[in-house]
């Protein structure tokens, strides 16, 4: 049995726990295996159903799971993991994912592969095939093989990596499990939800991203690259780790592995080195035009299109000729 | 108020990966260190911390003696102790076999408040604060970025898509930390200088056996042709036919 723990996300199976089912149900034909999913939460039920290609959906239901209790939800999942003994276990690869998967590892003593991009079996059961995954690190700019010895193998999918497609199949079996829980795994709660206001168009939603690193030497240089943004229309402006560590902009505007992860049709970088933890997060971006006076920077290396040069000369230059090319 | 912070010691990239021959480590041949940005944070709040409350804070890495190098950073910043988990291969130290040899060396020590960061830049594995936390039946909160502590009690929170999750834990309790809670200080001249005189106590355990096994690292894909639109602002109007070819104007 290959064991796929699911996410919900406002009444709805979320994208990253689809790419998990798709993942499972690769792996379950590869090894002549089917797949079980769980579902967790206070209302889940109704969802069973929709989760064709699964053979059964275990249903864990409680009304005090109204949001993810990491150690309520830990618990239900290795109770799962020890009465139905499955072969491997997956789960999203989120936040919540990983948060999850350790603390279940944890309580099992086993191992687990975060952020897994490919899985390699030689064979399924409790033989002595060789599991080896692949998985991400340094925030994907490099990609690890790493064998699993502990069983059953845990792992959690980088989102992602595996597009999620509808799996045929007749509506899977659906089974009640009824959780004990108590007080000692809600100590870890969610007390009070603060809504943010959002501004402006978010880094990860804009089509146009223009990035400014270190050459832009300032807080003040970044008024040229929201100047420029505006005259694009619906562009946002990020920055690199460089420039948030020194109080340029706010690490809400940072862009990388320890940032924000974009993926627009076109990223501007300005003054931009091309630190590898920068690139992994605006590798996605469809187009990258990069300006920098250092020909030699990395950024030149994963970009699309380059201008050699001092972004305080050329930026200004571009802003005053797109004015003219608006006017006109 | 005792504090500890767990780092770990990470190769200093900038622009480029260099694999050793056998394709199992990044070569860090003429490459410097430091720790991951999450725990660089970390040991930031820290010292905000006991610099608000009182008390002491420690520094922990499991690594070779060479790590001394970072701890000895915290210590500039203003971390008052350090403790050196020897572990010359700690690059084939999986998540399970570091966190027990973390919790093994703090159980006796007593701490309120365990920071980590919540991923380490290089391996990425999610899980050592959340695998100590259980080994010392602590609760633990992943991912925080805004920590008060009030009463004995810390008010911990993680930012969502649409605002925040606020949490209230009893302490002694574990976080782990991202990038953004803070801006790291930088060590002062007569950090570094005193920082060197502090002691690092060091620690010995027994390799548990390892559960993940590293077989190679290699470099994914990566597909881009460049084109050069030109040199200087003599290059603007090059670049605004091409922001017009992608439909940027």
């Amino acid at each position: 049995m290959i064991l796929a723990i699911l996410e919900t996300a406002k009444q709805a199976i979320s994208e990253a726990s689809w790419e998990t089912i798709t993942a499972a149900c690769d792996l379950a034909q590869k090894t002549n295996d089917s797949v079980t999913a769980l579902l967790i939460g206070r209302e889940v039920r109704a969802l069973a159903p929709t989760l064709s290609g699964v053979s059964t959906v275990l249903v864990a239901e409680d009304p005090q799971l109204d949001s993810y209790i990491p150690e309520a939800f830990a618990k239900i999942v290795s109770e799962v993991i020890k009465q139905k003994s499955p072969q491997i276990v997956l789960a999203p690869g989120t936040e919540t994912g990983n948060d999850l998967m350790a603390r279940v590892a944890a309580r099992l003593g086993l191992g687990l592969a975060t952020n897994c991009t490919e899985f390699h079996l030689t064979r399924s059961g409790e033989g002595q095939g060789e599991v080896r995954v692949t998985r991400s690190n340094w925030g994907g700019s490099l990609l690890e093989e790493v064998e699993i010895l502990s069983k059953p193998i845990l792992l959690t999918l980088q989102p992602h990596a595996i597009p999620a497609h509808a799996a045929a199949g007749p509506e899977p079996a659906i089974e009640a499990l009824s959780p004990t829980l108590t007080a000692k795994e809600f100590r870890v709660r969610v007390k009070e939800l603060l809504r943010s206001e959002k501004k402006g168009i978010s880094l990860t939603e804009a089509k146009i991203v223009i990035g400014g690193g270190r050459g832009l030497g300032s807080a003040e240089a970044f008024k040229m690259l929201e100047e420029l943004a505006s005259l694009l229309g619906n562009a946002a402006v990020g920055a690199t780790r460089v420039a948030t560590n020194n109080n340029w902009r706010p690490h809400s505007d940072q862009i990388g592995q320890t940032g924000a992860q974009i993926a627009p049709d076109l990223y501007i970088a300005c003054g931009i080195s091309g630190a590898i933890q920068h690139m992994v997060g605006c590798k996605n971006s469809k187009k990258i035009l990069a300006i920098n006076k250092d020909a030699e920077a990395p950024i030149f290396q994963r970009a699309d299109y380059g201008v050699i040069g001092d972004l305080h000369q050329i930026v200004p230059a571009l802003i005053a000729e797109l004015k003219r090319v608006k006017g006109a | 108020m005792k504090v500890l912070v767990c780092v770990k010691r990470v190769p200093d990239t900038g622009g480029g990966f260099k694999l050793t021959p056998d394709g199992m480590r990044v070569d860090t041949t003429n490459v410097g260190f430091a720790v991951s940005p999450h725990e660089e944070c970390a040991v930031e709040e820290a010292i905000r911390i006991i610099e608000k409350h009182g008390g002491s804070s420690t520094v922990l890495t499991l690594g070779p003696p060479a790590a001394g190098e970072q701890l000895r950073e915290a210590i500039a910043k203003g971390i008052t102790g350090a403790i050196l988990v020897e572990a010359e291969d700690y690059e084939s130290w999986d998540p399970a076999a570091t966190a027990q040899a973390i919790a093994e060396t703090v159980k006796p020590l007593g701490f309120d408040l365990l920071l980590f960061g919540n991923e380490s830049a290089d391996t990425c594995n999610y899980q050592v604060g959340v695998r100590v936390a259980h080994l010392l039946e602590l609760p633990c909160v992943t991912g925080i970025k805004a920590l008060e502590i009030q009463n004995g009690k810390a008010i911990a929170k993680r930012e969502t898509k649409d605002g925040w999750e606020v949490y209230e834990v009893t302490l002694p309790a574990v976080f782990t930390v991202k990038e953004g809670i803070n801006t790291p200080r930088h060590p002062s001249l007569r950090g570094i200088m005193s920082a060197k005189k502090v002691p690092i106590e060091q620690k010995r355990v027994t390799k548990p056996a390892p559960q993940l096994v590293r077989k190679a690292l290699k470099k994914p894909q990566e597909g881009r042709q460049l084109e050069i639109l030109g040199q200087g602002p003599e290059a603007v109007p090059k670049i605004v036919e091409k922001l017009r070819e992608l439909g940027a104007i």
